[in-house]
């Protein structure tokens, strides 16, 4: 970016000057801050393997090489190594990038639409609307969601695509409370007023003025959350309950791995380290999301 | 609107002349709260001409931004208007309008202007968007059409470069042009009537007298009429036609500026005016100090209001009725039992 760097004016100046504001772009702002572009940097690369999968020369990764079964990292012919079939782990951890993010972003979308809906919902209307919401919030809360998750699993059977709505379901909550929190502020402030007394109606104020101004809130959390699925997910797989062979995600190759720890740890190790900092990535960036959205933190 | 001659002529009465633009009649605003009903105004009526400006002064509590409030049809729960009628001339009786009826009307036919511009202005929005939302609402316009009509709002109240400023956001305005930016919203849709709820009370002393230049300024070349509501008796001696003293959700006196800055009649106005610093070191001023605490507006004094704070307080302002709000000039209202004693004293 070639703009002038004028420093950050936190306060509020010279209203007179009449200098247009220097229009940065979002990539712009959330680069002032590193550790941003670190997490910015980390989701690019999870994402990276999950689309370039099948245009990569990629060995098959459900190929099964027993000649190659626990070979080191390093070793010719297979950079990151094999798992205990021999299958090659490179290839394996870019193809199964796909599962484990579509599942979470998909579980956390859902999670994200729900919660958000409840959330403006029962902060706005308040009233028994409010007490219903939110009682069925401390419900799902109460909900140990690994229990939901298995008992689910325990009727529909095994699988990631049983085991994630539970997880999902017991995500709303989260995004719940929080928007119901940022809705019960926002709709008594000033703004909120001088809209209603412009004339706007319920809707207007409730999917414009109030999400809107949680839109910063709401990214940080769907961030975050994508992180946890993510865990989740692995979680579920670690278990046996998540993806089925012979397809695997993340988790089953970390479960897999396990067994064999003692010996060549890689083939635990990677899987783990790979989601260690998808997740860290998806933390960081949700900071840096925050700081770099909120209009207040723009230079002025 | 524009048809009408601005009535503004501060030493005769506009009584009678022209039907009043909005009339308000015993309104009634009570609050429920754990301590029982809350009456935060109670038993106010009024009218406001055309092309007047009809101040409403007061201390906090009295009931001057609930007034306000009630007439926008913006009281929300727990409060609630229970007055007997809010007549806006052309639109009947506000409040028997249904909530999607009032929607229509506020914006377009009254507006408000708020008293904090720092946090009335959605922060996330541009201040075009804020302003071109209240045409999209009431006059159908498009975006582009609306933008426009936006940046010659802004110019109007006084925007510099306002091509630049629309596509601002609050944040990078001071708080003064934030102001400008809600006079710009209020007015938008042109209303007929302008209710000004202390529009100048969080801003710098140097920026009160721009805002009250400019909203001078526009409701003279407009004809605009204005509810001007504010605690600086000096800011309403500038502005006002008229003058209402509001004490405890009650108006206690009434009356056209000239008249009410030379002879207030109610103990509480005379106090308050006392307390108006004198720009002329050779006029002593006789200051009178009230006393006593203000009643919580939970729990009333019997009789009236004004008693444990009044000067001449007799044992009549102790009785069971509260004293009625009488007539002792023409369109001069004043709410004591001892204006004859009061003032044949002085």
């Amino acid at each position: 970016m070639s703009k002038p760097t004028t420093e950050m004016a936190a306060t509020e100046t010279s209203p007179s000057e009449v200098v247009p504001p220097l229009r940065q772009s979002l990539i712009a702002r959330l680069a002032r801050n590193r550790l941003s572009l670190v997490g910015a940097f980390l989701v690019a690369v999870a994402g990276f393997m999950a689309l370039s999968a099948p245009f990569l020369p990629l060995a098959d990764p459900n190929a099964v090489n027993t000649a190659d079964r626990l070979a080191d990292i390093g070793s010719p012919g297979h950079l990151l190594g094999a798992d205990e079939l021999g299958r090659y782990i490179l290839s394996r951890l870019f193809w199964r990038a796909r599962i484990t993010l579509a599942v979470s972003l998909a579980a956390t979308a859902i999670a994200m639409t729900v919660g958000t809906i409840m959330g403006l919902v029962s902060g706005y209307l308040l009233g028994w609307a409010d007490t219903v919401i939110s009682r069925v919030v401390d419900v799902l809360m109460a909900f140990p969601f690994f229990l939901l998750a298995l008992s689910e699993i325990a009727i529909l059977g095994p699988g990631l695509l049983n085991g994630m709505p539970a997880v999902a379901l017991v995500n709303v909550p989260f995004f719940a409370r929080i928007v119901r929190g940022t809705t019960l502020t926002l709709r008594e402030s000033d703004f909120v007023l001088a809209a209603r007394g412009m004339g706007a109606g319920h809707s207007r104020i409730l999917f414009r003025h109030i999400l809107l101004n949680s839109v910063s809130t709401l990214i940080i959390a769907t961030t975050l959350n994508i992180g946890w699925m993510i865990t989740a997910a692995a979680a579920l797989s670690l278990l046996g309950l998540g993806v089925q062979p012979p397809t695997s995600d993340w988790g089953t190759m970390l479960a897999s791995g396990r067994q064999y720890l003692s010996a060549p740890p890689h083939t635990s190790l990677l899987p783990g380290l790979v989601i260690f900092f998808t997740v860290l990535g998806f933390n960081l960036l949700g900071d840096g999301l925050r700081d770099a959205l909120d209009p207040r933190m723009r230079e002025v | 609107m524009s048809d009408q001659s601005p009535g503004k002529n501060p030493t005769t009465l506009p009584i009678t002349a022209q039907e009043p633009l909005l009339e308000v009649r015993n309104l009634r605003t009570e609050f429920d709260t754990h301590g029982g009903v809350l009456h935060a105004v109670d038993d106010v009526s009024f009218s406001v001409n055309p092309g007047e400006v009809l101040g409403v002064v007061g201390e906090s509590g009295s009931g001057k931004s609930v007034t306000a409030l009630s007439i926008m049809g913006l009281i929300a729960r727990p409060g609630r208007v229970a007055g007997d009628q809010i007549v806006l001339a052309g639109h009947g009786d506000l409040t028997t309008k249904t909530a999607a009826e009032m929607r229509k009307t506020r914006g377009d036919v009254i507006s408000m202007i708020f008293q904090q511009p720092m946090t009335s202005l959605n922060p996330v929005f541009r201040i075009g968007w804020q302003i071109a939302e209240a045409l999209q609402l009431h006059r159908n316009m498009t975006r582009t059409e609306a933008t426009a009509q936006a940046v010659e709002l802004l110019a109007r109240v006084g925007i510099a470069s306002p091509r630049q400023r629309v596509r601002e956001f609050p944040h990078q305005l001071s708080g003064g042009m934030r102001q400008r930016v809600m006079i710009a919203m209020a007015m938008a849709c042109a209303p007929q009537l302008l209710l000004a709820d202390e529009p100048t009370t969080a801003l710098d002393v140097s920026i009160q007298a721009q805002i009250i230049n400019l909203l001078e300024e526009l409701q003279k070349r407009l004809g605009l009429t204005f509810l001007f509501i504010s605690h600086d008796l000096s800011v309403v001696r500038h502005i006002a036609d008229r003058v209402a003293v509001m004490y405890l959700g009650q108006i206690v006196e009434l009356a056209d500026n000239a008249r009410f800055y030379a002879h207030p009649m109610h103990p509480y106005s005379m106090a308050l005016l006392s307390a108006l610093p004198v720009p002329d070191p050779h006029v002593a001023r006789n200051r009178i100090i009230l006393k006593g605490d203000l009643p919580s507006p939970a729990n009333l004094p019997q009789g009236c209001r004004f008693q444990s704070r009044c000067p001449y307080v007799t044992a009549k302002c102790g009785q069971a009725s509260e004293p009625p709000l009488e007539e002792v000039a023409p369109g001069h209202q004043v709410r004591c039992w001892n204006l004859a004693d009061i003032h044949a004293k002085s």
